[in-house]
């Protein structure tokens, strides 16, 4: 498709949205289609029919994640951008009804909320508000145009230069310059050269690349496709986890509308560019989203890790240099190159660009999907937009990172929100899963439920890992049955710092962070925890009352 | 390449095998395709068993070691039979944070079978999930491949008796 097609089939589309009355968007994403929302789509669509609407008039559409989660299935009618919460077949002929007149009450959601009015989208800016199985709708928000720029426009040093301008850092958690990523890849030597995006979310608590895969998967198709024009490659993988089906279902959709309209394959947008993508499911294995495991696992091999230096962008899936960016990562690209390097810029901290989306849940009113610039306190994330905790009950601490991260309390929450301050807190950025807890989770407990995830996640292949692990849970459940000695608590952290620095990948690496971070700040739950040296052990049964 | 090595028999004149070997091919009948490969004869069987890990192994020419490491090291395969419904429950950060552990409980308690078993009668298999990204709607479990969300103990165990009773089989879902 060249620029002037993709010019004609977004006036085309912008033609048909004014001539209509109205549009109900249905979120169609994962945890919505949980809740029957396909069923609410077609009931609408006959309400819609019912009352004399044409498709015309009204259309009705599934769209991806409205970011609500918690309050599914929602719906969004444009125009007006009306959002209703937690509807039912039954309410489809009033939503229909107050179309052209005063919405909807009792179902309505305030859009002067803090959870919508402080938050600012790039990533999801199309989230909720396009079919994700059109490519029309796509191209009617800019879609593609910037892929078309790129291959007409720019040289691929000017790609690179103007995404490190942006200061765009990986989103998977680590943080590296996305830029200079890039621009190792594309001075590697050889011709081969392989673009990955890494969609094995494996931190439990965390949808954020679910959403965005379900929601707008061309985004990221354009994303990926930009990169291989910068660096010089012809093959990309997105490597997205098996138990994700409707986001696989999504981006085969949209890999197909790509290929066929030439946005995707050979002649993309008619320059001479070719880029094929692959997709390749996971299989329920943690490790593989450290990228050399992931590697691993895409040329059909177990995936355990390997040291590194060699990196992947010097010698990456079948020693090819190759990028690996996170599906966030690349859903920023196209975006950052219609706008601009200094416009992304000039978002966020001095050290971390732009924004960042965070998956909210746990102990929280407002649970789901949220974007806030980069620098945001902690605090506003939880008690503004998160609404605070449900049911009177106290904040306690707000776990970010998942199970490499570590839990930040109370005092702290005045904290921004950026790569360094969070790591300067013992716990990590990591994708943007964020679980707040009240004061009815125990520290111990959540510890040990991490370090039982490591362990059993630990690919086996170092032993400090291996070993570590089941060392470190079986120290922690002794703490959890309140039967642990002052030995144990000096055992507990020097395992700590063994497995800490002496594993071979970041999955042993940063293991023992839960426990560490719930030491530094949660300390007397642990000591409260132990039994008086030189005390005998209770029985069992006894164990509880006598050390407490 | 010897005659012999050419034809590979699948392990039974079970139709589905036709399929699984169509779809290898389709793939390339690479090495690499390996854990795609097992994902379709999980897809099409419901678990993996050694014939079919053997089969799978002379058609991409990968060492049978290699295809049963990789089978036995990724969580999302599994080597057992299923029963004929199953219930997986989400043990991700937010589900425990909102009570998975209760669920198992009431689980165990009522049916008498623990994550990774399935009832002596093999009609439900219950097994547990790293996250399936609903963490909104915490605790959720996928009964027969439907997702329930803001489950409670009792609320789970209502769904479970429903489904035994309907005895409609989970592949037919």
């Amino acid at each position: 498709m060249l620029a002037e097609e993709l010019k004609t089939v977004a006036d085309r589309e912008h033609e048909a949205e004014s001539a209509r009355t109205a549009c109900i968007n249905v979120c169609a994403a994962a945890s919505c289609q949980a809740l029957q929302s396909e069923e609410l789509r077609k009931a609408l669509a006959q309400a819609a029919a019912a009352q004399g609407y044409g498709p015309e008039a009204c259309t009705v559409r599934q769209v991806g994640c409205l970011g609500l989660c918690g309050a599914g299935p929602l719906v969004s009618v444009d125009p007006g951008g009306i959002l209703y919460q937690r509807v039912q077949p039954s309410d489809a002929e009033e939503i229909v009804a107050a179309l052209e007149g005063a919405r909807v009450e009792r179902l309505a959601l305030d859009p002067a909320m803090p959870f919508f009015t402080r938050q600012h989208r790039i990533v999801l800016e199309n989230s909720g508000r396009i079919d994700p199985d059109r490519l029309e709708d796509y191209i009617a928000r800019d879609g593609y145009t910037a892929l078309s720029t790129v291959l007409h426009e720019m040289h691929p040093a000017d790609v690179i230069a103007e995404v490190t301008k942006a200061g765009l850092r990986g989103r998977g958690g680590a943080g590296y310059p996305t830029g200079l990523k890039w621009e190792t890849v594309a001075k590697s030597a050889g011709s081969q050269k392989i673009i990955v995006c890494n969609a094995d979310e494996g931190d439990p608590g965390a949808f954020m690349d679910r959403s965005v895969l379900e929601s707008d998967p061309h985004r990221v198709l354009e994303g990926m496709a930009i990169a291989a024009y910068a660096v010089g490659a012809n093959e990309g993988y997105i490597y997205v986890r098996a138990e994700y089906p409707l986001a696989v279902a999504r981006l085969k959709t949209a890999l197909r509308h790509a290929e066929r309209h030439g946005l995707l394959g050979g002649d993309i947008c008619g320059s001479h560019f070719t880029f094929r993508i692959s997709i390749r499911l996971g299989a329920g294995a943690f490790v593989c989203g450290e990228e050399t495991a992931l590697l691993a696992s895409i040329q059909g091999l177990r995936g355990t890790p390997r040291p590194r230096p060699p990196y992947p962008a010097q010698a990456g899936l079948w020693g090819y240099p190759t990028v690996i960016n996170n599906v966030e990562t690349f859903a920023n690209v196209a975006p950052i190159i219609r706008n601009g390097g200094d416009w992304f810029a000039a978002l966020g901290t001095e050290r971390s660009k732009g924004t960042k989306v965070f998956a909210l849940a746990g102990s929280i009113h407002n649970t789901g999907l949220i974007e806030v610039p980069m620098g945001m306190k902690l605090r506003d994330i939880v008690f503004d937009i998160g609404g605070g905790i449900p049911g009177g009950k106290r904040f306690k601490a707000v776990q970010t990172g998942g199970p490499s991260g570590g839990c930040i309390p109370e005092n702290f929450l005045d904290t921004p929100v950026d790569y360094e301050t969070l790591t300067g807190l013992g716990s990590i950025m990591g994708s943007g899963g964020m679980i707040v807890m009240d004061e009815t989770s125990s520290m111990v407990d959540v510890a040990r439920f991490f370090m039982e995830f490591c362990m059993t996640e630990s690919c086996g292949k170092c032993i400090p890992c291996r070993a570590g692990t089941v060392q470190m849970h079986e120290l922690l459940g002794r703490f959890c049955e309140r039967r642990a000695r002052t030995a144990d608590l000096r055992m507990l952290e020097a395992l700590c710092d063994l497995v800490r620095n002496t594993s071979l990948c970041g999955l042993g690496q940063s293991a023992p962070n839960p426990v560490l971070s719930t030491l530094r700040y949660f300390r007397p739950e642990y000591e409260a925890a132990l039994v008086p040296d030189g005390a005998a052990l209770a029985s069992n049964n006894g164990a509880h009352g006598g050390a407490a | 390449m010897p005659a012999y090595l050419e034809k590979i028999n699948p392990p039974s004149d079970d139709k589905r095998w036709k399929m699984v070997a169509a779809t290898m091919k389709k793939l390339g009948n690479r090495p690499s395709d390996l854990i795609e490969a097992l994902h379709t004869v999980q897809q099409t069987f419901g678990y993996l068993d050694k014939p079919g890990l053997i089969f799978v192994a002379a058609v991409l020419k990968v060492p049978p070691s290699q295809v049963y490491g990789a089978a036995t090291f990724y969580h999302y395969f599994t080597m057992k039979p299923q029963g004929e419904h199953t219930c997986i429950v989400c043990t991700g950060t937010a589900c425990y944070i909102n009570g998975a552990a209760a669920l198992l409980k009431s689980i165990e308690a009522r049916e008498g079978v623990r994550p990774g078993q399935t009832t002596p009668d093999g009609r439900l298999s219950v097994l547990t999930a790293r996250c399936f990204g609903a963490c909104g709607l915490a605790p959720v479990a996928v009964v027969d491949g439907q997702l329930e969300s803001r489950l409670t103990p009792d609320g789970l165990q209502n769904r479970l008796e429903a489904i035994l009773k309907e005895g409609i089989p989970s592949h037919a879902r």
